[in-house]
Formats: structure tokens, sequence, C-alpha cells
């Protein structure tokens, strides 16, 4: 391996680094706000991807009738939770939140999505089709469960996955989709051919990164967040709602999630089943950083990416092995660091 | 539209079920609709409604069930459609694993058995277990000689070989090494990747850097088109082949003008309308094609359906014979249909044409593959 190999690889990999850092994100989030260990993160970004390829031929995706059912049932469930403190005013919005928007959006995506209006408008229509599915989740899955232990809501966690998963094939069919690239710029910078998509891809996640960082610090939303990532009971007794709070990071980790399949989705070929294998890589990226670091993750997610390029390049046969491998002298580290801290439950 | 014709499969196989006569002949088959092997298992269901419903003066009805490309699955479906439903032929495992787990509740139950994967490890080495099994689909042998052939005749001196890192890449690689030693040309770079990859960058780099003459990717489906594309970036300009697994029309959508002068070998169904008159199976490949596009749509055809066409006419070919040893639904009719399938002899259907022996239950010779290259979007026949 020469410079210029090593210079090509290690581009390759912070660029899919900086996807399994959006992941890692969001998995840190969803797990210290709700203790979900996420693991449908990485249909959001299949669903994402497939949902944008879909509205590009000029079709409505499937994707956007599943809002409405998702929506339904969650307001279902919604209102079964809230069964004893229900008020109409409180009605009126789980209805607002889980009937209305939905059609609107499924409105606006039969109205807009023939017309084929470019890039930007496809991709603000595909957010706006899969963001709303992860509060609807949590509501439907979570919600009810939220006071169980954490590894029921992991096996909870393991049925939305493999219910995302189904309900993918069935929508998308079994083979993948790629999108039109964002740009067909291409610059070479010394002996690396730097392409637009991956700008894109690295500055997207810094700008989110960046956002994350301004929201969780400066906003009423984002503190209420970490509240109720560092303690629920305290939250609830200063007034903050932990099922809000709930909702608000998977609606987070679902943005992040579909944004992510947006920024991939011209790299390579997605399919239904795709983001499992993304989102486990940035699974590992967050247990580096404990669950509970931002920053830590996403340096661990840059790592990841990287060992992962450069490792496909000297033994491919062993990529993933070598991959998740490294998670092993990370947990000995760990578990050697911490001897002794027991789980509450 | 795909999950209505699910459904309607689903259906009509369950109304098949519950009226089921005592007289008529029954076949059961066992496909992978979900799971890795979905792209294979889906055009195959979607093939079964076409299939006729009556074989030499007998009612035929097919049962369906989805293994979800699992071999532990394929094989309680199995067990399920011989006990519960007293099926007389076993079709399916879309998949290598399931068929090859199929083969023993086959020749347990002494119930002929025609699979549907690939690998020809599903028939050969023949023995007392096999003996009930055939196979409708190309051998991984036949398509393999076919491109050594293709690249000795190109005058390719080394090539680089990319593959999936499953059965299916190291399939291809153990069959294709010797064939390529035997013209002499060297093998000069062996790289893997996983169908979930999202870049395979680092792999195509080793391959240029051995400077291949010639590059041989062995995927299936849509993720073929991964390395391709990434060897066009890097500025490859030599000859790609790939395998008949990327045979299908997903494989040009997603592979777009990266795609373009690929080389590969498929069966003559894949280019049916090309064919000349003279092709053997031009008829049989044009039935089908007409047949699942009138119920598909344009273009929805793909290879991997055929097989299970293909498996039927073998059977329409053989029951005649066997029911003249016993009635449908006797363990006379299923050895009796077995030593028909086996006794098959020159039988034209859409991916060639076949010829049963008591050691080759495959039977194809070269008239089952063609060679085709990609121009302007569209598959293009080749002349050999």
């Amino acid at each position: 391996m020469d410079l210029s190999i090593f210079l090509i690889l290690v581009q390759d990999g912070i660029t899919s680094g900086a996807i399994y850092a959006l992941l890692a994100l969001s998995l840190v989030l969803v797990f210290t706000v709700t203790r979900v260990i996420f693991i449908p993160q990485g249909e959001f970004v299949a669903y994402g991807t497939l949902t944008m390829a879909t509205l590009e031929m000029g079709e409505v995706p499937t994707t956007a009738y599943l809002v409405v059912a998702l929506g339904v049932l969650a307001g279902i469930a919604g209102m079964l939770t809230e069964r004893r403190v229900i008020t109409t005013r409180r009605l009126a919005l789980i209805l607002a939140e889980t009937v209305l928007l939905p059609l609107l959006i499924l409105a606006a995506t039969a109205l807009l999505a023939p017309r084929k209006l470019g890039l930007p408008v496809e991709m603000l229509l595909a957010l706006a089709i899969v963001t709303p599915m992860g509060p609807y989740v949590y509501r439907i899955a979570f919600r009810p469960l939220a006071d169980a232990p954490t590894l029921v809501l992991l096996i909870a966690a393991v049925g939305v996955h493999l219910a995302l998963t189904g309900l993918g094939l069935v929508f998308f069919g079994a083979e993948g989709s790629r999108t039109t690239s964002f740009s067909d710029l291409s610059m070479t910078l010394g002996p690396v051919l730097v392409s637009g998509q991956s700008l894109w891809v690295i500055g997207a996640s810094a700008a989110l990164v960046v956002g994350l960082f301004l929201v969780f610090d400066f906003s009423l939303i984002g503190k209420a967040l970490r509240a109720t990532a560092v303690n629920r009971l305290g939250a609830r007794l200063v007034g903050i709602e932990p099922a809000l709070s709930g909702r608000i990071a998977f609606g987070i980790a679902a943005f992040i999630g579909a944004l992510s399949g947006l920024l991939i989705g011209p790299l390579t070929t997605v399919y239904y089943d795709s983001g499992f294998l993304i989102g486990l890589k940035g699974f590992v990226a967050a247990i580096i950083a404990g669950l509970v670091s931002y920053p830590g993750a996403a340096l661990a997610a840059l790592l990841i990416g990287v060992v992962e390029s450069l490792a496909s390049f000297e033994a491919s046969a062993f990529k993933e092995v070598i991959v998740f491998m490294v998670i092993i002298p990370v947990l000995l580290w760990r578990s050697l660091l911490h001897a002794g801290i027991e789980e509450e439950e | 539209m795909n999950r209505l014709v699910m459904i309607g499969v689903a259906a009509a196989a369950l109304s098949l079920s519950q009226a089921a006569s005592a007289d008529g002949i029954k076949i059961g088959i066992t496909i992978s609709q979900t799971g890795p092997g979905a792209s294979l298992g889906i055009p195959q269901a979607k093939t079964v409604p076409l299939l006729p419903k009556e074989i030499a003066g007998q009612s035929v009805e097919y049962i369906v069930l989805d293994d979800g490309s699992d071999a532990t699955k394929a094989v309680a479906n199995a067990r399920k459609l011989v006990t519960d439903e007293k099926v007389d032929a076993l079709v399916g495992g879309s998949v290598t694993p399931a068929s090859i787990a199929l083969v023993e509740v086959a020749a347990e139950t002494k119930t002929p058995f025609i699979s549907l994967a690939g690998s020809s490890a599903v028939i050969s080495p023949m023995d007392d277990k096999k003996k009930w099994a055939f196979k409708s689909p190309q051998n991984d042998a036949l398509m393999a000689a076919a491109i050594a052939d293709h690249m000795a005749k190109k005058g390719a001196k080394s090539v680089g070989f990319i593959g999936f890192a499953d059965a299916y890449g190291d399939g291809w690689l153990n069959v294709i090494t010797p064939m390529l030693g035997a013209k002499g040309i060297k093998l000069v770079a062996t790289e893997k990747y996983a169908r979930a990859d999202t870049s395979v960058t680092g792999q195509v780099l080793k391959i240029l850097a051995a400077k291949p003459d010639v590059v041989l990717i062995a995927g299936a489906g849509t993720p073929a088109a991964l390395p391709a594309k990434t060897l066009r970036e890097r500025g490859y300009t030599g000859l790609v082949y790939q395998t008949h697994g990327a045979g299908n029309n997903d494989f040009l959508r997603v592979g777009g003008k990266d795609v373009e002068d690929t080389i590969m070998p498929v069966g003559p169904v894949l280019v049916a309308a090309q064919l000349p008159g003279s092709n053997a199976s031009k008829t049989r490949a044009m039935e089908y094609v007409t047949a699942y596009e009138a119920a598909n749509g344009k273009d929805s055809v793909s290879t991997f359906g055929a097989h299970i066409f293909d498996a039927d006419i073998m059977l329409q070919n053989a029951i005649p014979v066997a029911l003249k040893s016993g009635k449908p639904g006797t363990p006379e009719f299923r050895q009796a249909l077995r030593d028909a399938l086996e006794g098959l002899k020159e039988v034209v259907y859409s991916h060639g044409v076949t010829t049963m022996t008591p050691t080759d239950h495959v039977g194809q010779d070269a008239r089952s593959r063609v060679m085709v290259t990609v121009k302007d979007g569209h598959w293009k026949l080749l002349q050999e």
C-alpha cells in the first residue's frame, strides 16, 4: 500500500464514517433519553433512500400510506395510554399529530410526486414522509413500555426492526435502488479523487453535529431532552414530560436516519434490508462511546469507517469480522475500567 | 402491484388446497419469497399462476409456501407439504442451502424433487439420496466455462476476481479457477465483498494494483453493479465480466451507464426476442416471457422465474409416463415419476434442452446458455 492508495482509502473511510457518525449520534440520543437501544434506526436509512428513489420516478411511495397507517395506530395507542387523563385539548393535539399530519403529508406527496419538481422538493418530501414514523413508532411500541427494563425495550426494538424490514420488502421489492447524485462535481486533490457527493456527506454530517450541539446547549427542547437523559424522575418533577422527550428523540432519530439515506443513496445501492448493517456499524461506534458521549460516538464512527476501508483493501474476506471485532477490546477496556458497577434493575 | 399478485397467489393456493380433490396431482413448492433470496423467489412465485392447471388429463394443484431463504424453514415446509398435503413432487429451494437441505427430505419421503438453485452440489456427486433430486437452472460450471472460453478468445492473460463473500462468490471462484488455469489465464487478484457493502473502493484499488487484463465480478442481482461502478470511477477500461446471477433488469436499472459493455453468460430467456429462429428454446422462452409480461407488466421478466416454468415442463413430460404405473398420491406414482424424470430425453424448455441420465440430473449442454452484453442500457445477444 503506498501513500496515494492510503489517502484514497482514508477519504473513502471518512465518507462512510460520516454516515455511521450520524447514526451513532441518533442511537446515543435515543438511548440516553428513552433507554431504548434503537435497532430499527437503519430501517429509516433504507426507507429514506428508497422513498427518494420512488419519488424520483414520479410515483407516490407506499411509505406515504404507511405514515398514515402508523399515524392512526399511534393515535389509538396514544388515546389508550392517556385514557385516564384525556382532555378535549389533548385529544385534539393527538388527532392533529397522528391523523391530520400524515394525511397532509400524503396529500402533498400525491400532489407533488407526479410533477417531478426536482431534487430539493423530492428530498423534503422524503424527509417529511419518513420523519414522523419515528414518533409514531415510539407511541405504538415504546411508550406503553416506558418503565420496562432495558432488556424488554431491546426486544421490542428487535420486533420493530423485523416488522419494518418486512414492510420494506413488500413496499420496495427485493432489488435495490440508487438515487441521483446531488452534484457531478469531482476534483483531484493530489492523488485523491474527491467526489461532490462525498463532500456533501461530510458537510451535511458536520452541519448536523453542530446543529445538534446548538440545539442541546441553547434551546429549551434540547435542554429538556438532556434533563430527561440525566434523570427521568427529576425531569418529571420540574415539569418535563418524558413521553414528549421520547417522541422528540425518536423524531430526530428518524430524521437523521432518512437524511443519511438521502446522503448515501447516490453513493451505493440501497436495499430494503441494507439499513441494518449500516445501523449496526453506527451501533458499534455508539458502544465504543459508552452510549453516552456524542463527540466520542462521532469520533469512533470515523474510526470504524477508516478501519473498514483499510480492511477492505488488506483482507476483504474478513472485513466485517475486523470491523465488529473492534468492539471487543473496547468492551474489555470499559469493563476493566468500570468494574463492579451493576445495572440498577 | 407486487403485493396484489402475491396476495393473489396466496389466496389461490389457499382456495386450491381447500378444494383439494382426491384424484388430482399435487405439486408442493417452497421458495424464497422473503429474505436474501427474495429477488429469486418473488418472480418464481409470480410464475406459478402461469403454469397449466391440467397435465395429461389430471388436474394439477400447486401449493406455494415461503421459506424466507432459510434452509430450516424450507425443510419444515417440505415436511408439511409431504405429510399434510401428500404432494406428488416437490419443487423449490430458490437458494442453494435450502435446496441441499431439501434433498434429505425428498430422499427420506421418496418424493421426486426439482431444485431451482444454481449450485451443482444439489445433484452431484450422485448418490442414493440425490437420485431423488433434479435441477432446472444451469450449473455454475456451464456458465463459468463460457466465461473462460470468452476470455481466452479475447486474448486475456490475467484476470482479477471480485465476488460475494458467501457461498455464491466462493462457489464461482472454486469452479472457474481450474478452468482459467487450463486456458493459461492467471488469476492475479481475488477480492471479496458483501451484498450490503456501501463501498468497494479498497477491493477495487487492490485489483487495479494487480493490473489484470479483464475483471470478473461474481455477484447476484443489483449488488453486482457496485464493483462495476467503482471500477469505472477509478478509471479501469478493460473488459468486465459478470455472472448469470446479475441477469435481471434491475441490474441494468441500478447499474446504468456503469455496466455498459459488460459481458456475461445467461439463460436464453433473458434475450428471448433476440434469439435466432434456429435456437431450440426460442419458442418456449417467448411463451414464458409473453405470459409473464402479460400478467406483470413490460420488462418485468427475469430468468429466475423461468426456472420454475422449466421445472413444470419437466413434470409435464414425466407425468404422462408415470401415470401408467400408478395413481397420483401413491408411493408407486412418486417412484414412477422419479424414474420418468430421469428418463427425460431432449426435452426443450425455456432455458435450453435437457437430457437426463442416471448420473446427470440437470442434463444441459451449451444450448442452455448464451453470451450477452449491455448496449445502451439493454441486453444484447452476442454472436458466438
